[in-house]
């Protein structure tokens, strides 16, 4: 069933922004979502209203982005905020993520779920600590799409050279983080250039606008690579007169694709049996991928229920219940060895223990401070974790749904911590490494 | 509907991706499934508004064949459109729900709430609502709230927390990391959910017509007698309008939103099926909310106040 409307379904592209107080972050945010009409009067006319109020001369489009009275008051962004915008090409999901101290864990949740992260860098600075920052952080997240937003180019005369030297020192750094993809684009958010016009003052820049590359860059990958995998979240017993067998297996597909008659496997019981349908929200369907909502249903009635996870059987992954991974840290409260927490990974909540916290991570650097003892918030560090069940995990390099997981505090529900099972760094050597033999690298 | 492979003129984007409806879809579904696998009592809020109604398709598509494993909950905010309330009853008897119904009429009746001078009641839900959520133990609420609506909202989480007095702190939020969403909370506590979070009104819109879901007639163009009060459109009637000074006139007219007839307007139009309407809204230079909204201009921070005290 299709109804002809006249604005076409189109792709959707998640993407963050990262960028320090003064890089010009919402002067892009603000002209991305103005020149998309994405701004309407009413929103305008609110912003004007309030920048009046304030005795200010000039409507102050901070306003249009600073939801919350205390943002307002204090001029400041408290925390993450989502943006929508769209062109007839596609649709956007902006996490509008602050520039300020708390940055990390911020960056870690607009990042997690990112298909792309736009990085600001002020032309005249060039590369500087923030941005190695965002950079590991976009490659620790492992944003398959990195863009290098060169901006103020107006104020260093749109040189090329200045472009081009910070592009190339960007790059080097990023690739060897392990970033698979970089685009430097050299910018003016106030001016517009090569935003969402192309701009008339460097000519000597071939490729696309910031916009015309987030319009084009492909939101997904192969999947012919990926391990694919079901976290069960629910079972589907309808058990009427109509349906009086019907069992099914409800959950997104995190990774990969199924077909119907493939032979598959349980865990963590183990337990095989072949996929005997596939329903896509109601529908019967022969194949089905990532991030599609489904239904399996299987030839053999074998217990199953939510937090299992279902694999093709010639590609399982092992389970364990000792996991290693780089986590962030998010809550105020510090991680300590011999906390007691809860892990949820897909679709499962287990019990686990912070056994060891081998090093801690400094993000300007990429040195290694071993065994700091605790993480408080925005730290970014190794964890070993022992779990009360063995875990079906795969490493996050080959899948970010079932290689992350986050950690809870049981006593209050509090989100401790992200985490991201196995490597930190998809970087084809080791990063320099200062600690003793902790057995891991950077 | 099935799923579209998109596709694009220079043949850019990589096989298997999803439509962006398609996605909105996939991400609601799960959200609606999580909340069945880890809550005791979860509840739809449900108004009879488009929001909602995208939201009861969704969980009805997210079960199938199996019924939708949450009941109804509407505030009645006594100020209703018939043609909404006659909506409502007809979506709980076709789909064998329970609704359960709290009443702003009873508390102003009862005398422990008061008519407001301006007579909009909108307010007034907020503790008919968080009563009744404590009454009936509910710990998962979905709203359709959407991060577009409002720029409070934009910062609204999926899961979010609402303390005991159902009270919304924004500066104490969750981070909202991949899709693993932490439900947890402590007796008394509840968590509101809101799966359209991330849609936008054209992608309800645009939903709403490839799946051919049917709304209540208020959304479409209708002769209806109606007066001008603060640069709105309302409906006349026993609720409070016109006063002195306000004059009825018959005119063509649509809602973009439906809430309380005292607080919400309707915006001139000719738009009568769902692609006329979709075409109105992407040429809209209004929000809306602007466009049909009164409350949300009581202050700068209307609904991020309001939101704080447990409305939803």
């Amino acid at each position: 069933m299709s109804t002809t409307t006249e604005i076409s379904e189109t792709t959707l592209l998640r993407f963050a922004t990262a960028g320090s107080v003064d890089d010009g972050k919402s002067t892009l945010v603000g002209r991305l979502l103005h020149d998309s009409k994405s701004v309407l009067v009413d929103q305008l006319e609110a912003v004007e209203r309030a920048s009046a109020s304030r005795g200010q001369d000039a409507p102050d489009l901070a306003l249009l982005t600073d939801g919350l009275r205390a943002e307002r008051e204090q001029g400041i962004t408290i925390d993450v905020a989502y943006r929508y915008f769209a062109t007839p090409r596609r649709r956007f999901i902006l996490a509008d993520t602050p520039g300020h101290v708390q940055y990390t864990r911020n960056m870690v949740t607009g990042a997690s779920r990112a298909e792309l992260t736009v990085i600001l860098v002020d032309a005249r600075n060039g590369v500087v600590e923030q941005t190695r920052r965002h950079a590991a952080i976009a490659a620790l997240l492992r944003v398959p799409h990195v863009v290098l937003a060169v901006n103020k180019m107006d104020l260093v005369d749109y040189q090329e050279s200045v472009f081009a030297a910070i592009a190339e020192e960007f790059t080097a750094y990023a690739l060897e983080l392990g970033v698979p993809e970089v685009t430097a684009i050299p910018i003016s958010a106030l001016a517009g250039d090569n935003v969402v016009e192309p701009s008339a003052n460097m000519d000597w820049y071939g490729g696309p606008t910031v916009l015309e590359h987030l319009e084009t860059v492909p939101v997904t990958h192969d999947l012919s690579h990926c391990h694919a995998r079901l976290p069960v979240q629910y079972v589907i017993r309808p058990q009427t007169a109509e349906h009086p067998d019907y069992r099914g297996y409800a959950g997104q597909i995190a990774a990969g694709s199924f077909h119907v008659g493939e032979a598959v496997t349980v865990l963590p019981s183990g337990r095989a049996s072949r996929i005997a349908g596939i329903d896509l929200l109601g529908e019967p369907v022969d194949v089905a991928w990532t991030t599609q909502s489904v239904t399996l249903l299987l030839e053999d009635d074998i217990d199953i229920s939510r937090g299992d996870l279902i694999v093709p059987s010639k590609d399982a992954p092992a389970t364990t219940q000792d996991i290693e991974a780089t986590v962030c840290h998010v809550a105020d409260a510090a991680l300590t060895v011999g906390h007691r927490v809860l892990l949820k990974h897909g679709t499962r909540t287990v019990k686990a223990i912070v056994k060891d916290i081998p090093s801690r991570l400094t993000l300007d650097d990429l040195s290694l401070h071993p065994h700091p003892g605790q993480l408080v918030a925005n730290d970014i560090g190794r964890v070993k974790i022992r779990t009360a069940e063995p875990l079906p995990v795969d490493s996050y390099a080959d899948s970010r749904r079932t290689g992350s997981f986050i950690l809870i505090d049981p006593s209050d529900g509090t989100t401790l911590t992200a985490g991201m099972v196995g490597e930190s760094f998809a970087s084809p050597e080791p990063v320099k490494d200062e600690s003793e033999d902790d057995g891991w690298d950077f | 509907m099935t799923t579209t492979v998109a596709e694009t003129e220079g043949g850019t984007e990589a096989p298997y991706a999803l439509s962006h409806l398609d996605a909105l879809e996939s991400e609601a579904v799960h959200i609606f499934r999580e909340v069945a696998g880890e809550f005791e009592r979860p509840v739809i809020l449900f108004s009879g508004g488009k929001d909602s109604i995208v939201m009861l398709h969704l969980a009805l598509k997210a079960f199938a064949p199996a019924a939708v494993p949450f009941s109804l909950l509407h505030v009645d905010t006594g100020h209703n459109f018939p043609e909404v309330l006659d909506y409502r009853d007809r979506a709980v008897a076709k789909h064998g729900l329970r609704l359960h119904v709290a009443s702003v009429q009873d508390y102003i009746d009862r005398g422990v709430l008061k008519e407001r001078p301006d007579g909009t009641r909108n307010p007034l839900q907020t503790l008919p609502l968080t009563e009744k959520i404590q009454a009936e133990k509910f710990d998962a609420v979905f709203g359709g709230g959407r991060r577009d609506e409002e720029k409070a909202r934009a910062k609204e989480r999926v899961f979010s927390l609402r303390d005991e007095f159902s009270q919304w702190d924004p500066r104490r939020q969750r981070p909202e990391l991949w899709n693993l969403y932490n439900g947890r909370h402590a007796p008394g506590e509840h968590v509101r959910v809101f799966p359209l979070s991330n849609w936008t009104e054209l992608d309800v819109w645009q939903y709403i017509a490839r799946e051919g879901i049917e709304l209540p007639e208020i959304y479409f163009a209708h002769e209806r007698e109606v007066f001008a009060r603060n640069g709105m459109w309302l409906t006349a009637g026993e609720w409070g309008g016109p006063k002195e000074g306000e004059t009825v006139e018959k005119r063509l007219v649509r809602y973009r939103t439906v809430g309380d007839m005292s607080c919400t307007g309707a915006v001139d139009s000719d738009a009568v099926t769902l692609e006329q309407v979709i075409t109105e809204i992407a040429a809209s230079r209004l929000t809306e909310r602007g466009a049909t909204r009164a409350d949300d201009k009581m202050s700068e921070a209307a609904m991020e106040d309001r939101k704080r005290e447990g409305y939803f």
